[in-house]
Parts: C-alpha cells; sequence; structure tokens
C-alpha cells in the first residue's frame, strides 16, 4: 500500500521514530519552558546539560560501577541538585536585568562546561553500552522497535505525564503558578519564592540531565552532543509557547513527527522543517501555539 | 668587463652557496592541526606528539630543529592566517598534519604561492593529488579514494552485491560514494539504494531502516566522526547488523575506541596504519602511547613518518628549501614501522601499502586499544587511484 509513493510501512515506521525523537524534544522544551515560565531565563546552558548527563550515567558505570537504572535517578538528582547551586550563587544576580543578560550569562555557562569536557575526555566522545535489559527488541510487524527506543517513549511521557500532574493539580503547583503570575503577591502569602525559584531551575536542569542519560546508549556520547540538539529545542519551545508546559511538550512529541516524516518525503529538509514551522507561527501566532496571546 | 663578469659569477656562486644551506641556520616545522575540534583526537595534539618524537628521534644531525603548533579550529579563513604568519614571518619551512579538508586545500595553495612544503596527514580528500595537486604538496597517509575504494573491492569480493549507502550530504561524502560506486559496479555489484543525512544528524534509524526494505547486504557509511559513531551505534540497536555487513568508509581507530567494541564489532574497514601489525608498529606505538595516553591513529603515525622523511631529506641535500627538498623525498623510497618502500609520486601522492581491516568482537579483543584483525594487505599500487586516471596536470 502507498501512501504519496511512499510504502505504508516506511511511513509507520518514521512515525513511530519520529515520536522517539520527539520524546527527547519533549523532555528537553519541557525544562526549558518551566525555568522560562519562573525565572524568565532562557536556559542556553541547557544542552550542555544534557550532555552532563550522558556523561554523568558514563563516569558512574566507569568508576562507580552505577547500573543504567540507578544513573536514571542519580545523575538527574546530581544535575538538579548542580543546577540548585548555579542559580542560587550566579544566575540570581542578574534577574533585575534584561533577559538578554540571562541568555548571554547562560549561553557563556554553556560554552565553558563543553570546553571543560572537550579538554578533559576528547572531542570524539565515549562508549556507553546498551544495558542488557534494554538490548533486543520487539518485532512489530513493520519495523524491528528496539527496547531501548521503546523504552525512552515511555520513560518520557512518564515523566512529562507527572511533571504537568505536579505542576497543574497539586499545591505545589499551584504556588509555582502562582508565583509566576505574581511573584511579589505570592510572596505575600508567605511562600518562599526564592526558594522556588532555585528549586525549579534545579528541576528544569535535572530533566535534561534525564534526557541525556535516556540518549547514552542511544546516541554517541560527546560534548558536543547538546549543542547539536539545543537549537532545534528551542524552536520547539518557541512553537509551543514560551513558558507553556503542556504547549513544550506537545509540540516536542509534534515536531519529531513532523521531522520523522520530512525525513522520508524530502530528507535534505529534514533539518529545516522545523526552523519554517517556527518562521510560520512566529508570523500567524506571535505568541506560539500554546501560548497565552498579548 | 671581465672584472663585472666575474663579480657576477661571484655574486652568483655566492647566492648558490646561500640557498644550499638551511634558512635561519634552524629548519621550522609547524604541526597545523585542529586541537579542540571533531578531528583532534584522530590528529591534534597526538600529531604534535609525534612530530616532537620525529624531531627528538632524528638527533642533532642539522643543528637546530624548532616545532610550532596551532589550532585551525576547522575555520579555512583561520588556517591560512595562522600558515601565511608561518611562512612569511616566522620562517616554518614544513607545514604538516592539517585534518579537514576545506583547510587543507587552502593551505596548499598558500604552499604553492610561496614555495614552501606541506605535507598532508590528517585530511582525506582525494582531491589534494588530483585536479587540485601541487608540486609543494605531499599526501602522506590515506585519502579518501584510498580507503573508500578498498574496502569496496574487498565487500564485493566476500560476497557484498546489494550496496545501500548512508552518505553525508556534502561534498566528502558524495565523492566517496561516487569512488565507491564506480568500484562496486565495475566488480559486478549493484547499489540499490542510497539515503542522503544531512551532516550532525543525531538519529540515522530513519536512513539505515531504508537498506533492508531496499534488499542491501553491505551497508556503507559514506560519512566520517560523530556521524559515523551515531550510524554504526543504531545499526546495531536496530539490529541491521544480522542482515547486512557494515562498511566505514573512514574510520579511525579513535572513532572505534569512542564508539566501543559493542557498537563497531564486525565493521569492515581501510587504515593506511594499524599500531598492532608488526614490531617495529608495535614498538614505535608503545613510546607514543606513553607520552599520549592513546594508541596512534593512522594521521598520528603518518606525521611522525613524513616528519623523518622530511628531516632525512635535509641531511642529504644540506638545504631546506622546498624544491631540492622534495626531489630528494620522491627519489628516496619510505621505509620505516610506518610503511615499507613508500613511493612518493609525481602528483605528491605517498603510495603504500593499506591494509583492510576487520573490527573484532568484544570476546576477541584482550584489551583496549586492541581493537583490529588485518584480513588483507592492499598493496599500494592498486588502493591509491592510478596516474592513468589522474586528473592532475603535474603528471599530464
Amino acid at each position: 500500500m502507498l501512501i504519496f509513493g511512499i510504502p505504508l510501512q516506511l511511513l509507520s515506521t518514521q512515525i513511530l521514530l519520529g515520536l522517539i525523537n520527539g520524546a527527547f524534544y519533549a523532555i528537553l522544551s519541557l525544562g526549558l519552558a518551566i525555568i522560562f515560565g519562573l525565572l524568565n531565563i532562557v536556559n542556553f546552558a541547557h544542552g550542555a546539560f544534557y550532555m552532563m548527563g550522558a556523561f554523568g550515567a558514563l563516569l558512574m558505570l566507569d568508576h562507580f560501577a552505577m547500573n543504567y537504572w540507578l544513573a536514571l535517578l542519580v545523575v538527574p538528582l546530581t544535575i538538579g541538585l548542580l543546577g540548585c547551586v548555579i542559580e542560587r550563587l550566579i544566575l540570581r544576580r542578574i534577574y533585575d536585568l534584561d533577559h538578554l543578560y540571562g541568555m548571554i550569562l547562560t549561553f557563556g555557562m554553556g560554552l565553558v562546561i563543553v570546553g571543560l569536557f572537550r579538554n578533559q575526555y576528547g572531542a570524539t566522545g565515549l562508549p556507553y553500552s546498551m544495558p542488557a535489559a534494554l538490548q533486543g527488541g520487539y518485532n512489530l510487524g513493520f519495523m524491528f522497535l528496539p527496547a531501548s527506543r521503546a523504552f525512552v517513549i515511555l520513560a518520557s511521557v512518564a515523566v512529562c505525564l507527572v511533571t504537568w500532574l505536579v505542576i497543574e493539580k497539586t499545591r505545589l503547583g499551584s504556588w509555582l503558578r502562582a508565583a509566576t503570575e505574581k511573584p511579589e503577591l505570592t510572596e505575600a502569602f508567605g511562600i518562599n519564592v526564592p526558594l522556588l525559584i532555585t528549586l525549579t531551575y534545579g528541576f528544569g536542569v535535572a530533566l535534561a540531565g534525564f534526557a541525556g542519560v535516556l540518549a547514552a546508549p542511544i546516541y554517541s556520547v560527546n560534548p558536543m552532543m547538546g549543542s547539536d540538539l539545543i537549537i532545534v529545542v528551542f524552536a520547539v519551545v518557541v512553537i509551543g509557547g514560551m513558558g507553556s508546559i503542556s504547549g513544550a511538550i506537545l509540540t516536542g512529541f509534534m515536531l519529531g513527527l513532523v521531522e520523522g516524516v520530512t525525513k522520508v518525503f524530502w530528507p535534505q529538509a529534514s533539518t529545516t522543517v522545523i526552523f519554517v514551522i517556527m518562521a510560520i507561527v512566529l508570523l500567524i501566532r506571535p505568541a506560539g501555539l500554546f501560548g497565552k496571546q498579548a | 668587463m671581465k672584472i663585472f663578469v666575474s663579480a657576477l659569477a661571484l655574486l652568483a656562486a655566492g647566492a648558490t652557496a646561500a640557498s644550499a644551506e638551511i634558512s635561519n641556520n634552524s629548519v621550522k616545522i609547524g604541526v597545523l592541526t585542529d586541537q579542540s575540534g571533531v578531528f583532534s583526537s584522530l590528529a591534534g595534539t597526538g600529531s604534535v606528539v609525534a612530530a616532537e618524537m620525529a624531531i627528538a628521534d632524528f638527533g642533532d644531525r642539522l643543528g637546530k630543529i624548532e616545532l610550532v603548533s596551532a589550532d585551525h579550529q576547522n575555520k579555512a579563513d583561520i588556517g591560512t592566517q595562522i600558515a601565511r604568519r608561518w611562512y612569511d614571518v616566522e620562517g616554518v619551512d614544513l607545514i604538516v598534519d592539517v585534518p579537514n579538508s576545506s583547510v587543507v586545500l587552502a593551505v596548499q595553495e598558500l604552499a604553492r604561492e610561496k614555495d614552501r612544503l606541506l605535507i598532508v596527514s590528517g585530511a582525506g580528500t582525494a582531491s589534494l593529488t588530483n585536479e587540485n595537486c601541487s608540486p609543494n604538496g605531499i599526501h602522506w597517509t590515506w585519502d579518501t579514494y584510498a580507503v573508500a575504494v578498498s574496502t569496496g573491492k574487498a565487500m564485493v569480493a566476500q560476497g557484498g552485491d546489494k550496496w545501500f549507502f548512508l552518505t553525508a550530504d556534502y561534498a566528502f561524502g558524495h565523492t566517496m560514494q561516487a569512488d565507491v560506486t564506480a568500484v562496486v559496479e565495475g566488480a559486478g555489484a549493484s547499489v540499490v539504494g542510497t539515503a542522503i543525512a544531512p551532516l550532525n544528524t543525531a538519529d540515522f534509524s530513519t536512513y539505515l531502516l531504508q537498506a533492508p526494505s531496499a534488499g542491501a547486504n553491505v551497508i556503507a557509511l559514506a560519512n566520517g566522526g560523530t556521524d559515523t559513531i551515531n550510524s554504526l551505534k543504531q545499526a546495531q540497536e536496530f539490529g541491521l547488523t544480522m542482515q547486512a555487513k557494515l562498511a566505514g568508509l573512514a574510520i579511525f581507530l579513535t572513532d572505534v575506541h569512542s564508539m566501543g567494541l559493542d557498537s563497531a564489532q564486525g565493521l569492515y574497514l581501510t587504515t593506511g596504519f594499524y599500531w598492532d601489525r608488526t614490531d617495529e608498529s608495535r614498538a614505535w606505538s608503545q613510546r607514543f602511547f606513553e607520552k599520549h595516553g592513546a594508541m596512534p591513529t593512522m594521521s598520528q603515525a603518518g606525521v611522525y613518518s613524513a616528519v623523518t622523511h622530511y628531516l632525512n631529506a635535509i641531511a642529504e641535500t644540506g638545504t631546506d628549501a622546498a624544491g631540492p627538498v622534495i626531489a630528494q623525498m620522491k627519489a628516496t623510497p619510505v621505509n620505516d614501522f610506518f610503511t615499507e618502500n613508500g613511493v612518493i609520486r609525481d602528483d605528491g601522492r605517498m603510495v603504500h601499502d593499506m591494509y583492510l581491516a576487520q573490527v573484532k568482537t568484544p570476546a576477541e579483543s584482550t584489551g583496549p586499544w586492541d581493537y583490529y584483525n588485518i584480513l588483507a594487505t592492499v598493496p599500494g599500487d592498486e588502493a591509491f587511484r592510478p596516474l592513468a586516471d589522474s586528473a592532475c596536470p603535474l603528471v599530464k
């Protein structure tokens, strides 16, 4: 069966693969959206934290023989803690300044982190073996789905869902939303907004670290891995609407899908298609697909 | 009149004597390489270490030998800027290594303009000794034609008759695909499909999964660096290695080290040097390892071999002027731990044997850096583009 001259089998394969890549976009853009929502900072160091997540998994395995599953928990926590420290010591100083300063500061931080890793581990990166439980896969009839990819999609949907529930349905989430809208008023109610901000940044970068651990067995673990990905993720956030939680998640999966399908019809355009969509969305809905119109 | 003529003769003699000496009383070698980017592991500081070793091993037969090094950051403008300063101001006689095809093509033009010497080890573009060849350039270690074509022929001989190309969408990838296609079709195999992937793609599964439906039994990776590592890792993940053999068209030892044997096992590739091949190569590589902390790639070993051959030529001719030194280098065969009976052709190509290798399985490997089984030696005449097919104006 052919759809637009493309075998259905190939198309369904690409749709599934697109969703898997979308899972990475979703987790990363979710972290960016949360941070932007509360801190008003465009976290350009996000890619570096993602890379640190992958290296974290690798170093834990090499030095502490820590397996993948434990790393999936420990590494994001460690990176989240590091994020808290960075927020306290560095980012806090620039909240009164223009957005631009936050961008430049985090961009510089990202470059320094990547540079340090490149200096230490070289540019081509290091191997991370697939954990035994994720080897093999399932025959879906139209394609072979490796267990590792199936796990990525499950883990990312779970994390996105839980984050969304926490922010939209719990008391902590309501504080967070209140602090995003009216920080002074929220503080007047006795809520510790500075602490909330620290934790939010920590959580946002922990999500990046989590995506990094997920990526370690699948992609080449090298210092540049985040820089390549993060530009796309920024486009995802812009399309979804800066600061919109559900927007970031849905757009992440959606654009993964669009990218996957583009690879079938016109591979050369697959790296550009997201930016074309971004330009169109900005023209028609400048606040993004899910953002509140000003 | 007589006095005038003898004065002229004296002057001329003086000029010859001067040119037969070593300029500035020192031989100066510049290692221009990528010290921080994608080629920094396969060349980079390892190439500087190799050049240092070559100079130290050469001893003090020539008096002062200086070494400088710089990072071209994979930018042709920065590379030429440094090379120009080296040739013009700092009196550098030889520039060596220069990974990255776009940088090296610019530097080769400059070397010709300044009449100095360039020996390329890190970069692979075969056009350096083909349409862009230069009397001042020598291409030492490998080129895209040799590594791709040797692997292609060997795979066809082993029954790989249906080829699928995963090609990186830039000149490097397209050239390799064209060269290999010509060879495998000439050997009776057919190309059943091609996927063109943009440079720096993270996820190759989309492209790779087109191979089994095309009925391929060989998947050729016409890409390099991180792209190769990612595509191999994912081919393994999607179980494609059960259905087809993988052929890497430009693979370095450090790439294999970086992806690990789990991902790389079974991969066929061609290399100009493997450290664990002869007693000499082992001995040298062990010394290199002690200084650098990693086994040498072919480009790093090539830097040592090239610098040594260059210094020997200066010792023979007594000058560091480019013309006589190049003539001497071309007249002398290369015999060292790197190669046996290597010959530098008039187009600048150093023709030497290449080696067809297969990456070991984790069970076969005895430890880090024990990565290749050398399956066959490809004689230099077969590995490199024959002069008869060359577009180089120097050999027309």
